[in-house]
């Protein structure tokens, strides 16, 4: 099973810390290299799913001078397995492209 | 701005992220460089927001698929009964509404429709009159309102050559008709004004259907010869399928001016002899009411320069659409109520279903809204079930209204030019997807509701008996069956309706004589003698046939043709009102009466020796008799009619030409010897009646055939059909109409004890442990045979009450159908108020039955 996108990067994004919604779009935006920008919407979109599917939980815990409207993400273990799955399937692909001389390294 | 944006999410959604998003937004505002990244941000904005909310739409409904899909398989049952009453209803309503439609409101299949119009004169008694050619050509010439003007007649001919002689329904036409409906001809061409001249050669144009079977859709069939009642027409054109105008029976159209008499007819300076129909389209900007005004003005002219001829002869145009009988638009407008009424019983049975259902997952919702799902998520789930099961509904509705349209056929009147049946089109699929769309919102809405009203878990599982639940649902009980009491009543008055025509005596015995048409039409029957020597011939062959008791012919059968009218006066004086004394005329052959069993009360039989050369002699009806001689004997009295002065010699009983429903003018019958040489055409003789003695008399049908060929092999033999065909004809529209409604009323019933049922069911499943207590206490199995039954019979007596209020106003707005019976008649309401008695009955006795098995100790270890 492959996973969205903008899943995985959000699962990556709160992978060591808890983030509100603003501060999710700022990692992925940094981590990225500004490559990827994600909108309020999908962001959202995708938040709402994976509390349905429990990749994440809202938490109550946030830091003392934060604004109390904010809300904070954090990943569950189910999240954690299902990132660390998608890690290993993509880093197959890789392997696989390397075989085949798409991709450089050694297989 | 944004936040008016963002109502493009499901609420639930929105009440979860609105602040986030919204902050997240200004964040992004701040952020932006310079107005062009101002824009940008914006245009990003809409349609990241358009994208997403679709989304997270779909995410939502693909969830509430699995619900549903869940629900499915659970409980099949509950699926499929809903689905059929949603299909059962929508049905019912779409096949009505297709025939309301294609009656009374699509506009005509021709080009600006609504300025075609039809004209006639109008007289103090009667409001469509034919018009007198003279007349015709005169308003024609004076008239401004009309952008073209022309005039048709009805023209039943005999068509000979490329097979069997085939009697031909169509009309003759002027030029200007067909252009100015504006259908074009499938091949060929239009009539030409040189073509519609007296004196001009013959020229027709073909329907699709018989240039189909007749001529084998061949384009080579334009410039062929064929003979209209011995006159040659050559084809110049045939009319697309479909087309019906002014009749969708008609076959051909024949150039007015060049046929028959009709081109010297149209040069006639008679104000009297009208037979002309006006057909005309109003100049763009001028309406009905204008051209009504003209033309009652031109009337007045012509009325002052013939005040004699004219006295009172107005003249009037009438949309062409306006075609439809009072008689039949109250019949359609009938069955669209009655279907409206299968569909609310059917809502309200759904509604009850569902609530019924929902009520029993309160415990399951309860839990998913303690989970934080929010109401407007769960009524939304609700109703994306409902409305699913009412879109399989619907699609089965389409499915029964497809199947069930052909029953409605004889409710479409044939003298408007529309086909036989609507065509399942746009138009009706709208309304079928609309009807499925507004079904799901009205049964799923309450429920959905009512199910999710107070969130409090505690509530949700207690099961106890839900006062107010109940009686929202007994509500819709009552709805039912006071729905299905109007059914059934209105179903039952026009039963008794119908039954009281067929009730009626037409005057003659109806069974066992086949009857059939020679139309001895055309230049070559002309002559009086000739036509005898093939009656002659005929009938003796006719009588010498095995089990034939007697054979006669007669102009045209009574219920077959309903007018030929002249005015009577007795001893030269004329009357004040000329409208009070006429009568029908028909020539008779000798034993007319006797092959007809109506009884001869005075005086004698015509005879083959009342001869042209003897003096004029009638029989004449009792009626008649009794209007001119009230005291005398009328046997040797003369008086004058048609032009001649005649003789009474017999008396014979009233017999109901005009049908079953009406009352119709005196009858006098002449001697068939005495037809005058180039008398009008309709009133020749054609009609012959074969009474047998036993066994079914269409048997003899291929044996007159044969007498007929052989003794005129030109001429046609049409219409072979039993005389008891002809009077059951008189109520066939009424028949179609009540399978129909009884169809409707019938489905109610069952609904409505269906609903019964399920309320009563669902009564005793949640009260079973109260049942039990009761039991343990004493209470009897009657007591609680009481308690149960009780609620039914309060529910049935107030929605017979409510119901038989409807049903009177229904009947009083059907009184033209009711043949004279009063729409409180008490016949038809006791049935009706009986059958929803036995409905309740039937209803409640299953959840009867279970209540009074109720083992306490089971009911109360329950608990």
């Amino acid at each position: 099973m492959q996973l969205p996108e903008a899943t995985f990067h959000i699962l990556m994004a709160v992978a060591d810390e808890d983030r509100h919604g603003y501060g999710i779009i700022q990692d992925v935006l940094t981590s990225t290299g500004g490559k990827l920008k994600l909108s309020a919407g999908t962001l959202y979109r995708s938040i709402q799913r994976m509390l349905e599917q429990g990749l994440l939980v809202e938490t109550r815990d946030r830091p003392e001078d934060d604004d109390e409207r904010r809300r904070y993400y954090r990943i569950t273990p189910l999240g954690r397995e299902v990132a660390k799955a998608e890690a290993q399937r993509l880093q197959q692909l890789v392997r696989l492209a390397r075989r085949s001389g798409f991709a450089a390294g050694r297989a | 701005m944004y936040r008016a944006l963002l109502h493009l999410y499901p609420k639930s959604f929105r009440n979860e992220y609105e602040g986030e998003m919204c902050a997240i937004f200004s964040q992004r505002k701040r952020d932006a460089a310079g107005p062009f990244g101002f824009i940008a941000l914006w245009v990003e904005t809409f349609f990241d927001v358009l994208f997403n909310a679709a989304r997270v739409h779909f995410d939502i409904l693909r969830q509430d698929l699995g619900y549903f899909g869940r629900t499915l398989r659970q409980s099949p049952g509950y699926a499929l009964t809903v689905v059929g009453i949603a299909g059962l209803g929508i049905g019912a309503t779409t096949a009505a509404y297709s025939i309301t439609d294609h009656v009374l409101l699509r506009p005509l299949p021709f080009p600006d429709a609504d300025r075609l119009a039809t004209v006639w004169e109008k007289e103090p008694h009667y409001s469509r009159m034919e018009l007198s050619p003279a007349n015709y050509r005169d308003w024609k010439a004076r008239s401004r309102s009309f952008e073209a003007l022309g005039a048709y007649t009805d023209l039943y001919v005999n068509l000979v050559g490329e097979g069997e002689p085939q009697r031909i329904f169509g009309s003759v036409v002027t030029a200007e008709a067909l252009p100015l409906v504006g259908v074009k001809p499938l091949i060929g061409r239009w009539f030409t004004e040189e073509e519609d001249r007296h004196g001009a050669a013959g020229t027709v144009i073909l329907s699709y259907p018989l240039w189909q079977t007749r001529f084998g859709g061949s384009s080579s069939v334009l410039g062929k010869k064929i003979l209209l009642d011995g006159e040659p027409c050559t084809v110049i054109g045939v009319m697309p399928a479909g087309f019906a105008f002014p009749r969708r029976q008609h076959e051909i159209w024949v150039a007015m001016r060049a046929f028959g008499n009709y081109g010297g007819g149209f040069e006639d300076q008679d104000r009297t002899n009208t037979y002309l129909i006006g057909v005309g389209k109003l100049r763009r900007g001028v309406s009905l009411e204008q051209a009504n005004a003209e033309l009652q003005l031109l009337a007045a002219q012509t009325e002052r320069q013939f005040p004699k001829e004219l006295k009172n002869v107005s003249a009037g145009a009438w949309n062409l659409r306006d075609a439809v009988s009072p008689q039949s638009k109250t019949m359609v407008m009938a069955l669209a109520g009655a279907s409206l009424c299968v569909l609310l019983i059917a809502c309200t049975n759904l509604a009850n279903l569902l609530l019924a259902r929902a009520l029993s997952r309160r415990k399951e919702l309860a839990v998913r809204r303690a989970l934080g799902a929010g109401r407007e998520r769960l009524v939304r789930q609700l109703l994306t079930e409902s409305l699913l099961l009412a879109f399989l509904g619907g699609a089965l509705g389409m499915l029964i209204a497809v199947t069930a349209t052909p029953l409605f056929a004889r409710l479409v009147p044939t003298n408007l030019p529309v086909a036989a049946l609507p065509s399942a089109d746009w138009r009706v699929l709208t309304f079928g997807a609309l009807a499925t769309v507004l079904t799901g919102l009205a049964f799923g809405v309450l429920p959905a509701l009512k199910a999710t009203a107070g969130s409090d878990l505690r509530e949700g599982s207690r099961s106890g008996v839900g006062g107010r639940k109940e009686r929202l649902r007994g509500a819709l009980v009552v709805a039912e069956i006071a729905a299905s009491v109007v059914l059934l009543v209105t179903s039952g008055l026009l039963i008794r309706a119908m039954s009281r025509i067929q009730g009626t005596d037409p005057g003659f015995r109806a069974d066992h004589v086949l009857t059939l048409r020679t139309p001895v039409t055309g230049s070559r029957y002309e002559k009086t003698v000739t036509r005898c020597a093939f009656y002659k011939r005929v009938l003796d062959e006719a009588r010498a046939l095995p089990g034939v008791e007697s054979a006669a012919y007669i102009s045209a059968l009574p219920m077959v043709w309903r007018g030929g009218i002249f005015s009577v006066t007795v001893n030269r004086r004329q009357p004040a009102d000329p409208s009070s004394q006429r009568a029908l005329m028909r020539f008779v052959s000798p034993d007319f009466f006797k092959t007809l069993s109506i009884p001869l009360h005075l005086g004698r039989d015509v005879a083959e020796s009342d001869v042209l050369t003897s003096p004029l002699v009638a029989v004449v009806s009792e009626s008649f008799a009794k209007q001119y001689w009230p005291d005398e004997n009328p046997l040797g009295k003369r008086f004058n009619f048609a032009f001649e002065d005649m003789m009474v010699i017999g008396v014979v009983g009233n017999v109901r030409v005009r049908g079953l429903e009406q009352s119709s003018e005196p009858q006098v019958y002449l001697p068939y010897r005495q037809v005058k040489d180039g008398w009008f055409v309709g009133y020749i003789p054609q009609d012959l009646a074969i009474r047998t003695s036993q066994g079914d008399p269409l048997q003899l049908a291929p044996a007159m055939r044969r007498i007929v060929a052989s003794a005129e092999p030109q001429l046609p033999v049409t219409s072979v059909r039993l005389l008891t065909d002809i009077v059951a004809n008189e109520t066939a529209s009424r028949r179609a109409q009540l399978v129909v409604l009884g169809g409707f009323a019938g489905i109610a019933f069952l609904l409505a004890a269906i609903g019964i049922h399920g309320l009563l069911a669902y009564a005793v499943s949640q009260r079973t442990q109260e049942i039990g207590v009761r039991m343990a206490l004493g209470a009897t199995r009657a007591n609680i045979l009481q308690l149960i039954a009780g609620d039914a019979f309060l529910l049935a007596i107030l929605g017979i009450l409510a119901g038989a209020a409807v049903a009177y106003g229904a009947g009083v707005a059907l009184r033209s159908l009711l043949a004279g019976l009063s729409p409180n008649d008490a016949d038809a309401f006791s049935a009706g108020i009986l059958l929803s008695l036995v409905m309740t009955v039937a209803g409640s006795l299953l959840p009867a039955m279970r209540a009074v098995r109720v083992d306490p100790a089971t009911a109360l270890r329950a608990e």
